[in-house]
């Protein structure tokens, strides 16, 4: 039986080699997330593997918090005196205790004044000191040309940026800072480089002397951000840590290098733990789609070969040996299909690599295929393809021996009653599962709502059958009238089997429903901005830098002294853990941010002046916080108890969770930088001329824009479309595997047609004729599946957004124009997809055609 | 040899006719230049051992299969001189087909699949010559039945009603009683005996069976690719005796 069931498998190498397919893409999507993550874990991994010292002196973690500074990315106000460094140094388990300084918003400017690196990338600058490094080992910033730099007005910057610039030693260079003065330049003196690959994963890296970098981030204060303690020869670094440890004051803690290395890590790690679950949850669409193709394409082959089956059960095969061949066939398919899919997995890797490198973010070396990778290919592949074969598997054997006399086979099919009842099951099911997660009726929402969602599908994939047939009577109504019988032939071939063309169509339902989902809540989104925007927004001008990194309150000021300008309100910002959770604080001027937006309070008032917070209604209501009650922040720098004076309409968007003042902010440590400044002209003043006026009191600064009312709600727009596309992209490769699995079943349709395609074109239907009734029937199948597709995709973009209309997405908007062209996509999808099996079938020679078992 | 024997103009003529299959080793000359015309209004029976050439001479005939050398014409169009596409409106215009079996498509009805020639060429159909037909073959009451939901007969008595519908030059059949009881046979023979003689119809029919031969005016002999013998008005017993004849060269089945 087993020699059977491969002889048979080799016969049908193409139908077979198509099936395949679905598995490869799927599998090759999971390979390549896997592989691509792990080669970043490895990328960071080596950059901050080893990069500390024995022992490191930081201002402490805030309680309860694991790692904080690096996760936040924010410089706390706590610094480490000079005396201190010093005395650190003088221990005798000391071998050299070096102060460090760090900060992370210095952007070096290239030759035409653009910012260099990668736009969100920090622009890391730090302190140079010597430092002594022990035999064998070499510093984790080495200089590699020039000298260091020594005074003010002289800098190192490393390999890459200098690569990119282009700048030479002895150039000047120019800076932005947050400074008072945004824009400095300095000497170029030297080249570093930064750990062995040089790879800063798109950041820039300055190296100033000491005193300028006191100067420059602690305001001449003769201190530090931490210290970097070597031990001496034979003190092992946790009884080092612990010596230092005792030395230091509260709020500064002592660890050792390894253990810091771990965290940034894990932090790191964890940040792109994230990116790896949306490639593996696009990994998982492309697989459940895959699956569709793999049933149908098994279905169809089962059909097609049921009479040797029936030839096989009359010569005394048990059923369950025909179950077991098709299995193993399907077993080998998987074996096939993962191999491959391994191997354009490591290609999709490489990919993203070149995509990423592309964009500035170069990860060097070779691809990292852990076994894990390995396994879970041949695990995800196999197994997908054997469960997506079961169902064939057992139809397979219920094909009755007697059937092998026959000319006709028809296969028996498991009662439409129990299709019904199931899919009806399942959709309703799933359909309450989403609603429980959406509500967050549900303990974990998430899940329901993606166990909801996969039900609906299944459910309405197996209704699709029943639902289809009237569905393609109105999309391929027309057929007969415009094309006669061409048209009338491709209308009943598509209805002829309505399982397989439901099937069929399910795995472009499954890509549109998402795609037409995501249509629905960005079209929201974006009319929800734009409704706010038009609301909320008074201010005729925004400043922000185009990165998100905060700049020099210089801008502001500068802003102020433009002509035609009325108030000019500033908005900063630090992460911040508040009452125990990493959260973030906002801190504005009530008084002039006011003008730039109605500030509408529900509750106490917005007076800021005396230090206190106020909160939007919804976080108040989800923190249970009411006029009095106070929270604790923890900036960096100890617990400090802010009160609530107020509590403001959350439907304002400029704004949102918890604000103070500019002062208190301050006050709590952080350095002045506004991450945003709102410009309200004066009435009747020239808007183009004031524009323009803002425009170049910021010229100095390239990442800062002026964007006015119409230009800033383009700019929010395009992030949520920027978010939509690659969405789309992602789920364009499930829409690719299901315009296969429509080439897949038109082919094999055709094969199985051949004798009738043979008397059609014996009785005079031309090769066109022919092509044309392959194209409408494609085309009636891939309509079916957008339409399926816009259909739920409707249902659920509108459940989204009912869900969240509470959090800033309250309006809904249904991109009808867009919806229409996924359907005339699908029609041309159709066209496309027909191309290969139409052109197949007019190839067919009319008397073998005919004479074709 | 004398295929000359007219009842009138030739609807179809074939000059020279060769057909080789393959080459070297494995060539096989299924038709050895072979010389014949069908008249017009004249029913033909062609018989002969398996494997003589019957189904061969039929294709290269009906514009199915392009013949090695020789030439074929379908009243005067030769059809070597003609591509596909002109070879697909002949077939569609001027000839009609039954075969031995699956002549329906599954998807149309029957009065579909019987107005499938017009349709596909978009003529209309005469409606008092598709009543005619139709009552002739006996399927008014079955028209709008699916073929799955019809007998072997009646299933090809769609096929004589499809190839008689459209008035084609000539109608060719390759065994179109092969695979019915002798009863149904008998009909579908009647009926394409009356349709020549009552409707002027031509048609040449492939047939193992004295039988259906005898319901033929003319009955040409095939062996090893030559047409070897011709009997006119011929009879089931004539026929038979002539073809214990071929049993010593090949097997009649
Ligand atoms: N496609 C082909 N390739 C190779 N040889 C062929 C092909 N078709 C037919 N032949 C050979 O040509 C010869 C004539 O075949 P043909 O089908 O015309 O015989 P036939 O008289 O119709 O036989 P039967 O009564 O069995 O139908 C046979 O020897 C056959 O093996
Ligand atoms: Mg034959």
């Amino acid at each position: 039986m087993l020699k059977a069931t491969l002889k048979s498998l080799a016969a049908r190498k193409l139908r077979l080699g198509m099936s395949a397919f679905a598995i490869v893409i799927g599998v090759a999507f999971v390979v390549g997330s896997y592989v691509f993550t792990d080669t970043l874990n490895r990328t960071f991994d080596d950059i901050f593997g080893d990069l500390s010292s024995d022992v490191v002196v930081r201002p402490a973690t805030p309680e309860g918090q694991e790692s904080w500074a690096t996760l936040a990315g924010a410089g706390s106000s706590t610094t480490v005196p000079a005396d201190l460094v010093q005395q650190i140094d003088a221990l005798p388990e000391v071998a050299s205790a070096d102060g460090e300084i760090e900060d992370s918003s210095v952007f070096v400017l290239d030759k035409d004044g653009d910012v260099v690196g990668v736009a969100g990338a920090p622009g890391v600058a730090v302190n140079w000191y010597e430092e002594p490094v022990r035999e064998g080992e070499e510093r984790v910033l080495q200089l590699i040309d020039g000298r260091a730099p020594e005074r003010s007005g002289e800098i190192a910057v490393d390999d890459q940026t200098i690569e990119t610039t282009g700048y030479q030693i002895g150039d000047e260079i120019p800076l932005v800072t947050l400074g008072e003065q945004p824009r400095i330049s300095a000497e170029l003196v030297g080249v570093t480089r930064f750990g062995e690959s040089g790879s800063l994963a798109g950041a820039s890296l300055v190296a100033f002397d000491t005193g300028t970098a006191q100067e420059l981030f602690l305001d001449g204060e003769n201190a530090f951000n931490g210290v970097s303690v070597r031990a001496a020869e034979g003190v092992d670094a946790e009884e080092l840590r612990d010596t230092v440890g005792s030395l230091l004051p509260d709020g500064l803690e002592a660890m050792t290098g390894d253990d810091v290395d771990e965290e940034t890590s894990s932090a790191v790690e964890e940040g792109l733990g994230f990116f790896n679950t949306f490639l593996l949850i696009f990994a998982a669409i492309a697989l459940f789609v895959g699956v569709f193709l793999i049933l149908n394409t098994f279905s169809i082959l089962v059909a097609q070969r049921s009479q040797e089956m029936a030839l096989f059960r009359a010569l005394g095969a048990s059923r369950r040996q025909v179950t077991r061949s098709v299995l193993v066939e399907a077993f080998v398919v998987g074996i096939v299909g993962a191999t491959l899919g391994l191997l354009l997995g490591l290609g999709v890797a490489l990919g993203l690599q070149a995509i990423f490198a592309a964009f500035g973010m170069d990860f060097g070396g070779g691809l990292v295929l852990q076994p894990r990778t390995v396994i879970v290919a041949y695990v995800v592949g196999v197994l997908v393809t054997m469960v997506a074969a079961f169902v064939p598997a057992r139809r397979a054997s219920r094909v009755p021996p007697v059937a092998a006399m026959r000319d006709d086979v028809v296969l028996p099919d498991s009662s439409r009653r129990t299709h019904v009842l199931l899919g009806g099951i399942l959709a309703v099911g799933g359909a309450a599962s989403m609603a429980a997660g959406l509500l967050e009726i549900a303990p974990s929402a998430a899940v329901f709502v993606g166990v909801g969602i996969v039900a609906v599908f299944i459910g309405v994939a197996l209704l699709a059958p029943i639902i289809s047939v009237p569905i393609i009577r109105v999309i391929a109504g027309w057929y007969p009238k415009t094309f006669g019988t061409v048209g009338r032939l491709a209308r009943e071939n598509a209805l002829r089997n309505p399982r397989r063309t439901a099937a069929t169509a399910s795995a472009l339902m499954i890509g549109l429903a998402l795609v037409s989902a995501i249509a629905v809540v960005g079209a929201s989104a974006n009319k929800s901005i734009e409704q706010a925007l038009d609301d909320g927004l008074e201010a005729e001008f925004v400043m922000a830098s185009a990165s998100g990194q905060p700049f020099s309150p210089a801008v502001a000021e500068q802003a102020r002294q433009t002509g035609g300008v009325a108030t000019v309100a500033s908005m900063r910002g630090s992460f911040a853990v508040i009452d125990g959770s990493q959260s973030y604080l906002s801190a504005i001027d009530p008084e002039t941010f006011g003008q730039a937006t109605e500030l509408s309070m529900v509750e106490g008032s917005a007076d800021l002046a005396s230090g206190g917070a106020i909160v939007g209604d919804d976080t108040a209501d989800s923190d249970d916080l009411a006029v009095g009650d106070t929270i604790n922040a923890d900036l960096g720098s100890g617990i400090e108890e802010i009160q609530i004076v107020g509590i403001y309409d959350a439907g304002n968007p400029l704004l949102g969770g918890y604000v103070v003042g500019l002062q208190t902010l301050q006050d709590l440590g952080i350095t002045p930088a506004d991450s945003t400044v709102y410009v309200t002209a004066e009435s009747g003043a020239d808007l183009g001329q004031v524009q323009a006026d803002l425009e170049a009191a910021t010229s100095e600064l390239p990442m800062v824009t002026v964007q006015n009312q119409e230009e800033y709600k383009d700019s929010q727009r395009d992030e949520v479309n920027q978010l939509l596309y690659i969405v789309y992209a992602l789920l364009g490769l499930g829409i690719i595997i299901a315009i296969l699995g429509i080439v897949n079943t038109l082919a094999l349709s055709v094969m199985e047609r051949t004798r009738e395609v043979g008397l059609l074109r014996a009785v005079g239907l031309s090769r066109r004729q022919l092509r044309t009734t392959i194209r409408l029937e494609s085309v009636a199948i891939a309509v079916l599946g957008a339409v399926l597709g816009v259909g739920l995709g409707l249902v659920f973009g509108i459940s989204l957004q009912r869900a969240v209309s509470d959090d800033g997405l309250d309006a809904l908007s249904v991109p009808v124009g867009q919806l229409v062209v996924f359907i005339l996509l699908a029609a041309a999808v159709g066209v496309l997809a027909a191309a290969w099996p139409a052109r197949r079938a007019a190839k067919l020679d009319v008397l073998r055609a005919i004479n074709t078992e | 040899m004398t295929t000359n024997h007219q009842a009138g103009p030739a609807a179809a003529t074939a000059v020279e006719l060769t057909k080789i299959y393959g080459s070297g080793d494995t060539q096989v000359t299924a038709l050895g230049g072979v010389d014949v015309e069908f008249a017009a209004g004249n029913f033909t029976a062609i018989m002969g051992p398996s494997g003589s050439g019957k189904s061969t001479l039929m294709h290269c005939m009906a514009a199915l299969d392009a013949p090695t050398s020789g030439k074929v014409y379908i009243g005067d169009i030769e059809l070597s001189s003609l591509n596909d596409k002109a070879l697909t409106r002949t077939r569609r215009d001027r000839l009609g087909f039954i075969f031995q079996a699956f002549n329906l498509v599954p998807t149309l009805t029957a009065k579909e699949n019987i107005t499938l020639p017009l349709d596909i060429a978009g003529k209309d159909v005469d409606q008092e010559w598709f009543d005619t037909v139709i009552n002739t073959v006996g399927l008014a009451d079955r028209l709008r039945h699916k073929p799955n939901e019809l007998s072997g007969g009646q299933q090809q008595r769609v096929a004589c009603a499809r190839a008689l519908v459209s008035k084609p030059d000539i109608i060719f059949a390759d065994e179109p009683t092969g695979n019915l009881d002798s009863r149904s046979g008998a009909e579908i023979l009647a009926f394409l005996r009356s349709s020549v003689r009552e409707l002027g119809q031509t048609i040449v029919m492939v047939t193992h069976d004295p039988g259906a031969a005898a319901y033929a005016d003319r009955v040409l002999f095939l062996a090893d690719g030559q047409i070897v013998d011709e009997m006119l008005d011929p009879t089931a017993e004539k026929v038979l005796e002539r073809m214990k004849n071929f049993d010593a060269v090949g097997q009649v089945s």
